[in-house]
């Protein structure tokens, strides 16, 4: 596509990378068709393609964001499945990005809307916080109903909807340490502890922990650990992702001095998408570019380092599994095939449900922000999922875990909790009720 | 790039924007109307981005109903209407106007009944050609016509182009698929069109609606003929040393009464960049590669195929590969069907649409090289060579008005060889206003005059896609 930007405009390294991803798109329409909102909505300025000339108007004239530009940038999202979709190799992801930015610098939300944030910002990446937070929920829950009535108040009624009954206990696996592999030592790895998911899921990084020690691998919990900074780089927090991409990037390259680490293993992969990313986050850094770069290539979601381990085909279950590709999973890493691959070398039967692409509504804080697309994506991912008749649901993301199962009584797990039971691990508690054709 | 006008916004509409979008906004439901001047920018140009022109605002109506208001009012004010589908034109059938109401059928893409007893699907206009066949492939259907940009293009611009695709070679374009369509006339009126059977009584106003470019009226509904899968199909990819060698294959196979399902043509650049994107594994060693398709039972494609390759070595074949697995299958066709996206990793480009008899197709290929590179440009040749219908895509920067120019100049001059070549200016994209300017090099001035007859009798006011199709100057009074 044609661009008009001058030289002066260009010299500004984040419009001069958007531009170069401007310049690549052909405007052929094809990321509508994949696009949610799109699918969801029907109008092209709630499509990739739209939004791209929207950024791109917004860029060129190099003017403020202004509302409707606003409500149709915060209504992506960011699932990816454009990129996966674009035949011309338009890297969407990171012209979003600085569109987030540049909303964050030069526009002024509404009250109530720059509470929301506010409050999700200030409490999600920090495990205390968040804990206290849920606790608060689960009183405030009665009023869920009375906080939807009103427009400005839905993501606090998304928000009680969204928060669990009850929570589990602190894990010991979310606090630092080393956990030493069972008999000969094949490999050294770090696991991200994460913000969100150990309060509300801990059990993934234990079964991970105990899952990779019994194949002979030591995994160590660095102490220094922050989240890792997703959630605020999509509101366009940039300075404070930033920062927390850099907190990790020290922490994680000690660990690298210290013993040497195979990889960074992530259970989130919204969490790996953006780890992944830290190389590009942090290309304008000196100090940081190049750390950033090697984090990022030792960065590995957790069936992606699993798939390297050539784990023995297990008895069949008679179970059957949905697999539930999380986009930040196949969209924003590209991993399609492992974790299907695990699970049935693990003994498990593998549906894939129709429209597969299409994002669950999760997309971190979007269920709360954009509560009414997100409730018709869940509906549409429920109904696919339910279709396939499965006995359970895997995925790789605690965002989606925590959607999907507000909207289906089929149990959900995360795929390498079931690696785990499937390799000589305790059955997971949520399908204790479901019988298996193995010896229990 | 500005050589090709439009027409001039009528003074009347523009000094009524205001009252026009009101009472737009009293015809929709919320949400339906687009008219902050920073949301019509999206809507300024579709897949043939080189042009650009703000629409006066943008319905996205949820009905027919609604498409007959918007349509009535329009009619009753004197506001020329832009119907769009998905904006995926390369001839830029959906490029708007300023003094034009875009209706955009997105948001009627519902499949509203499949009748297999029929063996036929109705769909709302914004039903995308893919979503069609996704919903019958359970049992054993799908539906034929297949336009590269299938995922995204709507069957309701697929009936206003005529669209076709690789697999038309045996199965027909649009035309030979489309059984009956609700149409919504300039003045609101809805009509009914065709039928579930393969003909219908009367005049077949079917066909004409057929690849009219939204001239005659807006098709809100289709219904379409499915067809039942094949037991097994295999694309097999021929390798050759020059264009003009697999160009002669071609004209051969076709020649020696072999009809495969598809048969698509690469040359070295489109292998190039269909291989960066797809990883299909094409051969890299060739100068053009033609994928072939054969189906049916083992036997049966075996014998085609069997058929083929002899013919294929009289021509210096270079290299057989046949696909072995549905994956790789699904790769083959991913980077042909993405060639044009692709090519956006680059360059950008304009993709020609001309359709030759296929004896021509070494000579025409021959040209379109001369052209290009007369203009100093480059070409990447993709296309339906099984029914003669070239597209080559002609790179250039599109931040270089210069060389933008002299893209639309060889693309004009490629198009008048495959007209002088006994072919057609368009063979399924459509004339747009792309190829406006040139319909007086294929057509007579009497042509001419009984087809924009016709238009008028369905528009005597011309308001339905007006800077479309017809040379701006000669059109009969409004």
């Amino acid at each position: 596509m044609q661009t008009n930007f001058t030289a002066e405009q260009l010299a500004d390294p984040h419009v001069a990378t958007s531009e170069k991803i401007l310049r690549k798109c052909v405007h052929c329409g094809f990321c509508t068709a994949t696009c949610p909102t799109y699918v969801t909505l029907g109008n092209e300025l709630d499509s990739p393609r739209g939004r791209i000339y929207l950024i791109k108007d917004m860029l060129e004239n190099g003017r403020p964001a202004d509302a409707e530009v606003v409500t149709h940038i915060d209504r992506c999202l960011s699932c990816l499945a454009c990129t996966t979709t674009c035949p011309s190799g338009v890297d969407y992801m990171h012209l979003v990005d600085h569109a987030r930015m540049h909303i964050e610098e030069t526009y002024r939300r509404p009250f109530w809307n720059r509470l929301t944030r506010n409050i999700l910002a200030a409490t999600l990446p920090y495990p205390s916080r968040f804990r206290i937070a849920l606790r608060a929920a689960a009183l405030g829950r009665p009023f869920a109903g009375l906080f939807k009535r009103f427009k400005a108040f839905e993501p606090f009624g998304a928000m009680l909807d969204l928060a669990p009954k009850t929570l589990p206990k602190a894990s010991a696996s979310s606090k630092p340490g080393t956990y030493d592999a069972a008999g000969e030592r094949h490999g050294r790895v770090a696991i991200l502890s994460g913000c969100a998911q150990p309060v509300l899921k801990p059990g993934i990084n234990e079964a991970t922990i105990r899952l990779l020690n019994r194949l002979g691998v030591e995994v160590v919990a660095p102490a220094g650990e922050v989240c890792c900074g997703s959630l605020v780089h999509h509101m366009g927090r940039e300075a404070q992702a930033l920062e927390a991409a850099r907190r990790n990037v020290d922490v994680w390259l000690e660990e690298v001095e210290k013993g040497g680490l195979d990889a960074i293993i992530i259970t989130a992969s919204g969490c790996g998408t953006t780890i992944k990313d830290y190389g590009f986050m942090l290309r304008l850094d000196p100090v940081y570019a190049g750390k950033a770069a090697r984090v990022s290539a030792l960065a590995k979601d957790v069936t992606e380092y699993l798939a390297t381990l050539d784990l023995p085909q297990q008895e069949g279950k008679g179970l059957t599994v949905a697999y539930h590709s999380a986009c930040s999973m196949q969209h924003g890493q590209k991993i399609t095939m492992a974790p299907k691959t695990l699970l049935k070398k693990a003994g498990f039967t593998v549906r894939d449900p129709a429209e597969g692409h299409l994002c669950c509504g999760s997309a971190g804080t979007y269920n709360i922000l954009q509560p009414e697309i997100s409730a018709k994506l869940k509906a549409r991912k429920v109904k696919n999922i339910e279709a396939t008749k499965p006995d359970l649901i895997a995925t790789g993301n605690i965002g989606c875990i925590t959607q999907i199962a507000t909207g289906t009584a089929v149990p959900i797990l995360h795929t390498v909790e079931l690696l785990d039971w499937a390799y000589g691990g305790e059955k997971p508690v949520a399908i204790s009720n479901l019988s298996t054709k193995m010896p229990a | 790039m500005d050589q090709i006008a439009f027409l001039e916004p009528r003074p009347a509409v523009l000094s009524r924007r205001r009252e026009i979008v009101a009472d737009l906004l009293d015809l929709l439901p919320e949400g339906c109307l687009v008219h902050e001047p920073r949301e019509l920018v999206p809507f300024e140009t579709d897949a043939f981005v080189s042009y650009r022109r703000l629409p006066l605002a943008v319905a996205l109506p949820e009905t027919t109903q609604q498409v007959a208001a918007v349509l009535k009012y329009c009619h009753r004010y004197g506001v020329p209407v832009v119907p769009r589908g998905a904006g995926t034109s390369l001839a830029g059938g959906a490029i708007p106007q300023e003094d034009a109401v875009v209706i955009g059928l997105s948001k009627m893409s519902r499949i509203l009944e499949v009748d297999f007893a029929n063996r036929t699907a109705t769909v709302q206009a914004g039903v995308t050609n893919l979503a069609i066949s996704d919903a019958v492939s359970a049992d054993g259907y799908f539906y034929a016509p297949d336009p590269s940009s299938q995922l995204a293009c709507t069957i309701g611009g697929n009936i206003g182009m005529n669209s076709g695709g690789a697999h038309c070679l045996k199965y027909g374009v649009t035309t030979n698929n489309l059984l009956g369509v609700k149409l919504v006339l300039i003045d609101g009126t809805i009509v009914d069109l065709g039928g579930k059977a393969l003909d219908a009584g009367g005049l077949d106003l079917l066909a004409v609606v057929c690849g009219s470019e939204g001239q005659l009226g807006i098709v809100t509904e289709a219904t379409v003929r499915l067809i039942a899968r094949p037991e097994g199909a295999r694309p097999v990819l021929f390798g050759f040393d020059t264009s003009e060698e697999a160009g002669a294959c071609v004209a051969d196979v076709i020649g020696a009464g072999i009809i495969p399902v598809a048969i698509e043509f690469m040359d070295k650049p489109a292998i190039e960049i269909c291989e960066a994107f797809a990883q299909a594994g094409y051969p890299m060693d060739v100068e053009a590669l033609l994928i072939v398709e054969v189906e049916g039972s083992e036997a049966e494609m075996d014998a085609m195929l069997a058929s083929i390759i002899e013919i294929a070595g009289r021509h210096g074949v270079k290299v057989v590969k046949e696909c072995q697995s549905a994956t790789e299958a699904a790769l083959i066709w991913k980077g042909r069907k993405s060639a044009f996206g692709a090519t956006g990793r680059i360059a950008d480009y304009i993709c020609m649409d001309g359709t030759v008899p296929l004896g021509q197709l070494p000579h025409v290929l021959r040209g379109t090289a001369e052209i290009v590179a007369k203009y100093g440009l480059r070409v990447a040749n993709v296309f339906h060579a099984g029914d003669g219908n070239m597209h080559p895509l002609i790179l250039f920067n599109a931040n270089d008005p210069e060389d933008a120019a002299r893209a639309e100049a060889a693309g004009n001059e490629i198009l008048k060889l495959c007209v002088d070549a006994g072919g057609c200016l368009t063979g399924e994209h459509g004339v747009g206003i792309e190829k406006r300017d040139l319909m007086r090099h294929q057509y007579s001035e009497v042509d001419l005059a009984q087809q924009m007859a016709v238009r008028a009798a369905f528009d005597p006011q011309w308001l339905l896609n007006p800077s479309k199709v017809f040379p701006l100057e000669g059109r009969p009074a409004a």
